[in-house]
């Protein structure tokens, strides 16, 4: 190691910031998708559950394909069940939605589980998504390597925070999946169908959560073992309440915690004196410094976790 | 091993393992065995060292006439493990492995209310001054040494990255192990370490492999079964080399995997069963070494190593086996 390397030089602080942007990308997908589901008033803690089916399935379809897009397209199509699961438990059949979610997360750890035990049995790899240098770009120096040398997830994930800010500001669906999570009853009488939006809302979601462990699964750690995400889905949940709801919030968050995880890593490669267990600690610390200190919650979907009975007040 | 933190194995796989683990009735009276475990059998490292070496010596015994076994994988929680570990005593089992250092005291406890039972467990040293408890474990240091000097042989940067879980059990000792021996031949050369805080955290083990390369590392080495991630990262990059431990991880990157320790249990099985039938039933503990073949170094057969590096390793195992070479654990 070159002798300058300091946790504030130049290569280090690159280096931290790239890691930043390519840990991001699970949290950025998931969180973008639970954001848009609790607009409508569903909070989905099945998170974490859906993204491990989707890592599984991705992996086992690219493993046993050999297309990494078929992968892709498995765990959205994962995604989009669980997502009907979600929605016909909380909306339709109107359960508690912490529980329900809960329990689909549990629903996914262990069928997640089982399957790779029965379908895969052991530890397999795949080549996953390369890193692409954007022609041009990639070539500004240092920002050039923190933010246009990855692989297409990546970027994907990036994108879908303008493309979900304008979904949900710019739309007339944003503004109705919106209208159903703060006054539903109003919405209703209005006559925007409160459960097909709530449906489309979560489903949706579930289906950027999906991608989420696909990006995991075929992008970041190329390949699957159970409990692959090690409850990644939860901190996404923290990350939307963390980002108010917003895309741009939500990416600030997504951000900030991978940036602290990076840099606990280089301070242990860099031997800085501080206990690893104190160092692994810090970006869960920050996470509940930051949600304590969280914008406010006055932009939470006031009808968030209350199911929808017409007629009712 | 020791305790597993942060994982969040939930009931629904012990729920859907269970099914798994349910013992079959044979003809004749075989010896039956049952093993608790933190991870899955397959895992390529902790637990499946020790399930490889349960097929083996059933393989040896003449299948599973002679020898019944019934697992319980997954079972990072405790109190899972601990009913899983009462259930397998009450349903008669001979001998009831628990695979986790984690799992001591659930034994302490049982053991004493099936005194006709065998306890195994590990990697530990205590007994409890129990007649029916065995206790085993791995001098993981001594096959880290090895690796290390081999690892020190085959470094260009000077720089090699550590990739651990927690501070704590047999990858504190492997990795104590391995930068004695890297210092043995050299010590100008940087071991940097990072320990992730978990034993299953796939994500942060490949991303810590990963910052361990950008800091220039073109030699890694690591423990627990989250260092798949690990492998991952080095293969990701190409020509980053990896040495194993636990279990013969050549298979994960045939072209980057250099060496493995192995941990090989089937000698401190065949010794338990043979003195289970003397009517012995514990109180011993058994350490796996270089030198009584609980421990060895498996080379890649697919890896062109370096003649000289070569011999420098073995002299390195010899040194351990003749005890001219000490290591601090």
């Amino acid at each position: 190691m070159p002798e300058q390397m300091t946790i504030f030089s130049l290569p280090v602080v690159t280096g931290i910031l790239a890691s930043a942007v390519r840990l991001a990308t699970p949290y950025l997908f998931a969180a973008v998708g639970e954001a848009i589901g609790q607009s409508s008033g569903v909070l989905n803690l099945g998170v974490d559950g859906i993204m491990l089916l989707g890592a599984y399935a991705a992996f086992f379809v690219a493993l046993t394909t050999g297309s990494l897009w078929l992968g892709v397209l498995a765990a959205m199509l994962v995604g989009l069940l669980m997502g009907l699961l979600m929605s016909l438990i909380s909306v339709t059949l109107k359960a508690e939605q912490g529980i329900s979610g809960i329990g689909l997360y549990m629903v996914g750890l262990g069928v997640s589980s089982l399957l790779f035990k029965v379908t895969i049995g052991t530890v397999k790899t795949v080549v996953g998504f390369k890193p692409l240098k954007i022609p041009l770009l990639s070539d500004i120096p240092v920002l050039g390597e923190i933010l246009f040398q990855h692989s297409l997830p990546v970027y994907a994930a990036f994108l879908t925070v303008p493309l979900a800010w304008w979904f949900l500001d710019r739309t007339s669906w944003g503004l109705k999946i919106k209208a159903v999570g703060h006054n539903p009853t109003a919405a209703d009488s209005l006559g925007v169908s409160v459960d097909r939006v709530r449906y489309a809302s979560v489903c949706l979601g579930a289906v950027l959560s999906g991608l989420a462990g696909a990006s995991l699964s075929l992008a970041l750690v190329n390949l699957f073992q159970e409990n692959l995400t090690a409850g990644m889905g939860f901190i996404a949940v923290a990350l939307v309440y963390f980002g108010g709801w917003r895309p741009v919030g939500i990416m600030g968050g997504a951000l900030l915690f991978s940036a602290v995880n990076a840099f606990q890593l280089w301070m242990q490669v860099l031997n800085v004196k501080i206990p690893s267990d104190l160092a692994v600690m810090l970006p869960y610390v920050l996470t509940i410094a930051a949600l304590a200190l969280a914008p406010s919650l006055a932009r939470q979907p006031t009808a968030l976790n209350k199911p929808f009975e017409r007629g009712e007040h | 091993m020791s305790i597993r933190r942060f994982s969040i194995v939930a009931l629904a796989v012990a729920l859907l393992a269970a099914p798994l683990g349910g013992p079959t009735v044979a003809a004749a009276a075989p010896f039956r065995i049952a093993i608790v475990m933190p991870s899955a059998t397959t895992d390529m490292a902790f637990s499946q060292s020790m399930f490889s070496a349960l097929k083996a010596v059933q393989k040896e015994m003449g299948g599973e006439t002679a020898l019944q076994i019934a697992y319980s994988e997954g079972m990072f929680k405790v109190p899972d493990a601990a009913a899983a570990i009462r259930d397998y005593a009450s349903q008669g089992f001979n001998m009831v492995i628990a695979h986790g250092s984690q799992y001591g005291s659930s034994v302490e406890e049982i053991a004493k209310d099936f005194p006709k039972t065998i306890f195994a467990w590990g990697t530990d040293v205590n007994t409890f001054g129990l007649p029916n408890v065995y206790a085993y474990t791995a001098a993981a240091e001594q096959g880290g040494y090895v690796n290390g000097v081999l690892a020190a042989k085959l470094t260009k940067s000077k720089v090699i990255g550590v990739t651990g879980p927690v501070e704590i059990g047999d990858a504190k000792t492997y990795i104590s192990g391995f930068a004695q021996g890297v210092a043995s031949v050299d010590p100008g050369i940087r071991v940097s370490k990072t320990w992730t805080g978990s034993f299953s955290n796939v994500a942060l083990m490949a991303e810590a492999a990963k910052t361990h390369i950008a800091a220039g590392a073109d030699v890694l080495t690591g423990s627990s079964q989250a260092v798949v991630g690990s492998i991952g990262a080095a293969k990701e990059k190409g020509k980053v080399l990896w040495f194993g431990t636990q279990y013969d991880q050549s298979s994960l990157a045939p072209e980057l995997v250099v060496a493995s320790q192995q941990y090989d249990w089937t000698g401190v099985l065949k010794e338990m069963i043979k003195n289970s039938k003397a009517g012995k039933l514990g109180g011993e503990k058994y350490v796996a070494q270089l030198t009584n073949g609980g421990l060895k170094i498996v080379y890649n057969p697919g890896f062109a190593l370096p003649k000289d590096a070569r011999a420098a390793g073995d002299k390195a195992i010899k040194g351990i086996q003749s005890g001219a070479i000490k290591i601090t654990p």
